[in-house]
């Protein structure tokens, strides 16, 4: 045992070093940077587009004090909805041809009005292509039947005394929690697939394989690698959790302390993150390395990174569907079967204080780990070392 | 932990011994029941062309590859893998990663072996300058030219001092002057109790260095033994030129002789040398050249093996 152990660690160190301590590892740290920018990039262009383009905009042919009422009303459901869900309305003073300026402010362009609301508050007319837009219909009756009640009536006092929380906004916290950290475990794991699965491409191509399987076991090599990549991306997260919570705390009011408590408490829910991440990568990687292991070039590698990538977010949709459940029996499947285990888990740390489970999901998915290491590296001897004498399947996770 | 030698090797007196080793991959029979037995502390050489087998065996005396049947005892343990920190390994084709240093590729290879990295370094640093290569230990591996990357995959072979010592085709590959450096090495390792076992397919870096040898052809043993014993399978070859053309002394050459150009060709007849010379001079041959020539390693080998497989290796060798 020592001397596999030892075997590992001797692999698991030259491989950190040569990940850690190579310039293109300072790209991988970056790499959270590009998804951000590119949401940033595409979200601003998307709310550009979606606040030039879709809000309606309503002229209204009225004299000055009824378009305020109107507007007033529109501030307060503006205040209610959030600005960009609430119509625009626009002040015209009514002309002598009112068909005449309706046809023509149908016809403008800039700004682009989609009705014309005319005559005055208890005898309003409308005429615009609304044929497919009940919702701006349904808007303006609204900002009417507000503009009518006398100011002294229109907005009820409501005295609120604000509590810290309640069972109805905890679990809508830990739900937000749990799609949080699942999204962010899904996605670290994805950024490190398709690096565990070229990780014997360099011994295959080097020969270097030949030397290390003369040495040691091969599923000690495989073991060394895979904590070497798990190491690095602990390192990595480890950069990424500090930049993430230093920015937060710069860009946010309350800074970290605003995100929402999961329900097992933060410091078990962080140890918890560290152990599932930990199971998450090692299970995929077991798997990947031992597909991985099966390419001889890095074409392959990629070629197979897509069927995987796809398996991948599949695996994510099955833990995700048991998030609002955590304790249906879908919940229950996605948490058994291996390769979701860990991200449902995760989610259920957050909604569910209990810790049991995760004792006996951690050594379920620890279990997993070995059994898969152990057939990845036999069916490496089989296939690429072309080793061993044919077993059936059931003898093939033997020990050599 | 090195060279301890354990006591079912030592009663022995075999560093490996092989049985029946049968290796197939799919339908092609890649190994065909070798067995082979190879004291400790000799030099031991593998010979036989390009596709023999001799890789594949190395292979399965290493653990690399397990046999589809027969038996392996390797340094006493029949698991080659438990005696990996006292076996050294040069593969055919090197293994080696291009972007480490030259001292850490070294110190790497031992720690693998179960040498501790801080020693693997400094046994490193004294290696490389032994073999004038001090300069490059910091040096990337893929700045050192082929030949000394390769010296440097030797280095890291040897670092952990290992018991036993296997090179595939080592000299592939390297100059004139590493090639007797090469040599050299190995004849100090085997002074210094470690078992060599190398293959080659050229003929004279056997002759030169072993003690014992196995032919292999065709995935089969066709001769294991001393290097004399392969040699005394052959008659002492007798190159005779004369000045007379014809007379009685034509009787005393053997019927299977050949001319080769002004020289008469054939095997010592089973009386020796004495009664041929009695019959030469007495017949009137007027002896110009008389030359008794032991038969070499080549021509046991071409013996042994056959034709095809000595023209094999010829053809390898002038590759």
């Amino acid at each position: 045992m020592m001397r596999f152990i030892r075997g590992a660690w001797v692999i698991a160190r030259r491989d950190f070093s040569a990940t850690v301590l190579s310039k293109t590892f300072i790209f991988f740290l970056l790499a959270p940077l590009f998804p951000a920018a590119m949401g940033g990039l595409f979200g601003g262009i998307g709310a550009r587009v979606a606040s030039q383009a879709e809000r309606p905009v309503v002229a209204v042919v009225a004299p000055r004090d009824e378009f305020q009422r109107l507007d007033s009303a529109r501030d307060q459901l503006a205040a209610a909805m959030g600005e960009q869900a609430v119509i625009k309305i626009v002040h015209y003073s009514p002309e002598s041809d009112l068909a005449a300026q309706q046809k023509r402010l149908l016809a403008s362009r800039s700004p682009p009005i989609r009705a014309v609301m005319s005559g005055d508050l208890d005898h309003p007319r409308l005429v615009g292509a609304l044929g497919g837009d009940p919702a701006t219909v349904g808007q303006l009756k609204l900002l009417i039947a507000n503009a009518r009640v006398p100011d002294d009536q229109a907005a009820p006092v409501l005295p609120i005394t604000d509590v810290h929380s309640s069972s109805g906004s905890l679990a809508a916290d830990r739900v937000t929690t749990a799609w949080i950290a699942q999204a962010a475990l899904f996605f670290l794991t994805l950024m490190l697939s398709t690096m565990v699965m070229s990780q014997l491409i360099e011994e295959k191509s080097n020969k270097v394989i030949e030397v290390i399987a003369a040495a040691i076991r091969i599923d000690a090599m495989f073991v060394g690698k895979l904590f070497a990549m798990l190491a690095a991306s602990v390192f990595a997260l480890v950069v990424w959790i500090c930049a993430g919570a230093l920015l937060l705390q710069m860009v946010t009011h309350g800074g970290v302390r605003s995100l929402p408590t999961p329900a097992i408490g933060w410091p078990a829910f962080l140890s918890l993150a560290v152990i599932y991440f930990a199971m998450n990568y090692l299970l995929f990687g077991a798997a990947f390395l031992t597909i991985g292991a099966q390419a001889s070039t890095a074409r392959e590698v990629q070629t197979m990174s897509l069927p995987v990538t796809f398996a991948q977010m599949l695996i994510f949709a099955f833990a995700a569907s048991a998030i609002n459940a955590p304790n249906s029996g879908e919940a229950l499947a996605a948490a058994i079967f291996p390769l979701s285990s860990p991200l449902t888990m995760l989610a259920r740390a957050a909604e569910q204080p209990e810790l049991w489970p995760h004792i006996a999901a951690i050594l379920w998915q620890a279990a997993w780990v070995g059994l898969i290491l152990r057939l990845g590296s036999q069916l490496f001897r089989r296939t690429v070392l072309k080793s061993g004498p044919r077993l059936p399947w059931w003898r093939f996770g033997r020990a050599y | 932990m090195l060279r301890q030698v354990s006591d079912k090797m030592a009663m022995s007196g075999l560093a490996v011994e092989a049985v029946d080793l049968v290796k197939d991959f799919g339908e092609t029979r890649a190994v065909d029941g070798v067995s082979l037995a190879v004291p400790t502390g000799t030099i031991y050489g593998l010979l036989g062309p390009n596709g023999a087998g001799k890789t594949t065996t190395l292979r399965m005396l290493l653990g690399i590859i397990d046999p589809s049947s027969g038996s392996r005892c390797v340094l006493g343990r029949e698991r080659p893998l438990e005696a990996a920190p006292e076996i050294g390994y040069l593969p055919e084709e090197r293994g080696i990663y291009p972007a480490m240093h030259a001292r850490e590729a070294i110190a790497f290879m031992g720690a693998l072996r179960g040498l501790p990295l801080a020693e693997g370094r400094r046994r490193a640093d004294a290696l490389l300058a032994e073999h004038d290569l001090g300069d490059w230990a910091k040096k990337p591996i893929r700045t050192l030219s082929k030949g000394m990357a390769q010296i440097v995959q030797l280095l890291g072979t040897i670092v952990h001092n290992p018991r036993l010592i296997v090179l595939d085709e080592p000299f592939a590959g390297l100059d004139a002057i590493n090639q007797a450096r090469l040599e050299e090495l190995i004849r100090r390792e085997t002074r210094a109790g470690a078992t060599v076992i190398f293959s080659t397919h050229v003929i004279a870096h056997a002759e030169r260095l072993c003690e014992q040898i196995a032919i292999i052809a065709k995935g089969k043993v066709v001769f294991d033994g001393r290097v004399d014993e392969a040699r005394s399978r052959l008659s002492s070859i007798v190159r005779l030129r004369t000045r007379a053309t014809d007379g009685p002394w034509r009787a005393a050459i053997p019927a299977g002789a050949r001319r080769e150009g002004p020289e008469w060709v054939f095997e010592l007849p089973e009386g020796g040398p004495e009664p041929l010379l009695k019959a030469l001079i007495d017949g009137g041959a007027g002896i110009e050249t008389l030359a008794i020539e032991r038969p070499g390693l080549h021509d046991a080998f071409v013996a042994i093996a056959g034709d095809k497989a000595a023209a094999e290796m010829g053809q390898e060798k002038s590759q």
